[in-house]
């Protein structure tokens, strides 16, 4: 599961009023090489919570991205295929999803995380 | 046995390791999954800017109409409750992000964060009540009003299903009407009971003005296209449709019998054909006694 997909997730179970964003424990993460579209990322920066990013990336182990950002700082290259490394490059393999109103861990295997919730979460 | 798997299984058991298989391994499968979410990918009418969209593929299974996708370019979360067919998807690579999770129970994403929704096959599952604390209805509300908080403004979902009877169709369309999406459906061949597809096109809130209603229609074989008014509801009407669902008829049982009337009406007419009848008498049709 890559930081983008991190980024949309929240906890759905009844009665959690914020389940945004998960708390990551990362036992094994991964890269993947993919190809960078500057227009893309640009389009996402506008959906990102940062700062849920920037703690995702930081659990991930990535401390490179800079705390505070505006948009101009979306103009620097260097700072691009470093926002682009962080959020479609990383891949969560194994560890788990936690809901930061209730505790509940979601684990994660072979990149899937299991947001099944039980009959009594619904 | 029924064709149709969604009255075999839940999806989470009838996807199992062998039926999952299918779909690496059937090309004839691999190939309609691939044509009916290119159609799909075609309905959602994205805007033409080159840019990258965040969409969702809803029962991505094994990442065959998430493939579709990622060919057109865009990123993708698929979610699906079939680990059997999530396996599958890893294995053929899959370049979204895969979800195990239920969409019965609600899209767990943050609002207005997606650019589209596809989903082939898939919605009529909710029509099923597969454990005791099913109700398809609440499950379908859940399902569609998650999915337009986290649609952004303007974007579409397309859902190509296979509805049972005009009642589950029926049941679909007024959850998604519920949840504020507007559209209706798009058929594909309305003349062909086998080529027959139907599309549910959805629209959350207001469309921007570049794309034109003019892409919402159906194919059909002979150039006729047939959009979603009056002349679909008329084909609707001349389907048949098989349901072992549908309850027998009970024959009419009246107590006191057919009567002397109806019995006289069928010896004419078998005398009519020129059958041997008994003579009408004053015992034809009479009364018995209670003691009979």
């Amino acid at each position: 599961m890559r930081l983008l997909t991190h980024n949309m997730l929240s906890s759905n179970i009844k009665g959690v009023t914020n389940g945004f964003p998960l708390r990551i424990e990362a036992e094994k993460v991964v890269e993947k090489t993919v190809e960078m579209n500057a227009d893309f990322l640009k389009k996402m920066f506008e959906k990102i919570q940062w700062k849920a990013f920037i703690d995702a990336s930081r659990a991930m182990g990535y401390t490179e991205l800079p705390e505070e950002v505006d948009p101009t700082t979306l103009e620097s290259d260097e700072f691009l295929s470093k926002f682009h490394h962080a959020l479609l490059e990383l891949h969560l393999e194994e560890g788990a999803l936690v809901c930061p109103e209730t505790g509940r861990r979601f684990p994660v295997n072979k990149g899937i995380p299991n947001m099944l919730l039980h009959e009594d979460e619904v | 046995m029924s064709s149709r798997p969604e009255l075999l299984a839940p999806p989470e058991v009838f996807y199992d390791d062998t039926e999952a298989r299918k779909y690496t391994s059937s090309s004839r499968i691999i190939e309609i999954q691939a044509s009916l979410s290119e159609r799909a990918l075609e309905l959602l009418a994205l805007p033409d800017d080159d840019i990258p969209k965040l969409l969702l593929d809803i029962g991505c299974g094994s990442g065959l109409s998430g493939e579709t996708l990622s060919e057109n370019g865009h990123h993708w979360i698929g979610l699906d409750i079939s680990l059997s067919m999530l396996d599958v998807a890893l294995e053929r690579e899959a370049e979204g992000d895969l979800l195990l999770g239920d969409m019965g129970q609600g899209l767990g994403l943050r609002p207005g964060v997606i650019d589209g929704a596809i989903s082939i096959s898939a919605v009529q599952w909710l029509c099923n009540a597969d454990k005791s604390s099913h109700n398809p209805r609440l499950r379908l509300k859940a399902f569609f009003t998650s999915l337009y908080k986290c649609l952004t403004n303007g974007a579409r979902a397309v859902f190509q299903l296979y509805p049972e009877n005009l009642q589950q169709r029926e049941l679909i369309l007024n959850a998604a009407m519920h949840a504020g999406f507007s559209g209706g459906i798009v058929m594909d061949y309305p003349h062909s009971s086998k080529k027959r597809k139907e599309f549910l096109v959805l629209t959350c809130g207001q469309r921007s003005v570049n794309t034109s209603a003019s892409s919402i229609k159906g194919k059909g074989e002979d150039g006729e296209s047939w959009s979603d008014d009056e002349s679909e509801d008329e084909e609707n009407k001349t389907v048949s449709i098989s349901d072992r669902h549908r309850p027998r008829k009970k024959q009419k049982h009246n107590k006191s019998g057919k009567g002397k009337e109806w019995i006289m009406r069928k010896k004419d007419q078998m005398r009519r054909r020129g059958n041997e009848v008994p003579p009408d008498t004053k015992y034809t049709g009479r009364k018995r006694k209670a003691r009979f």
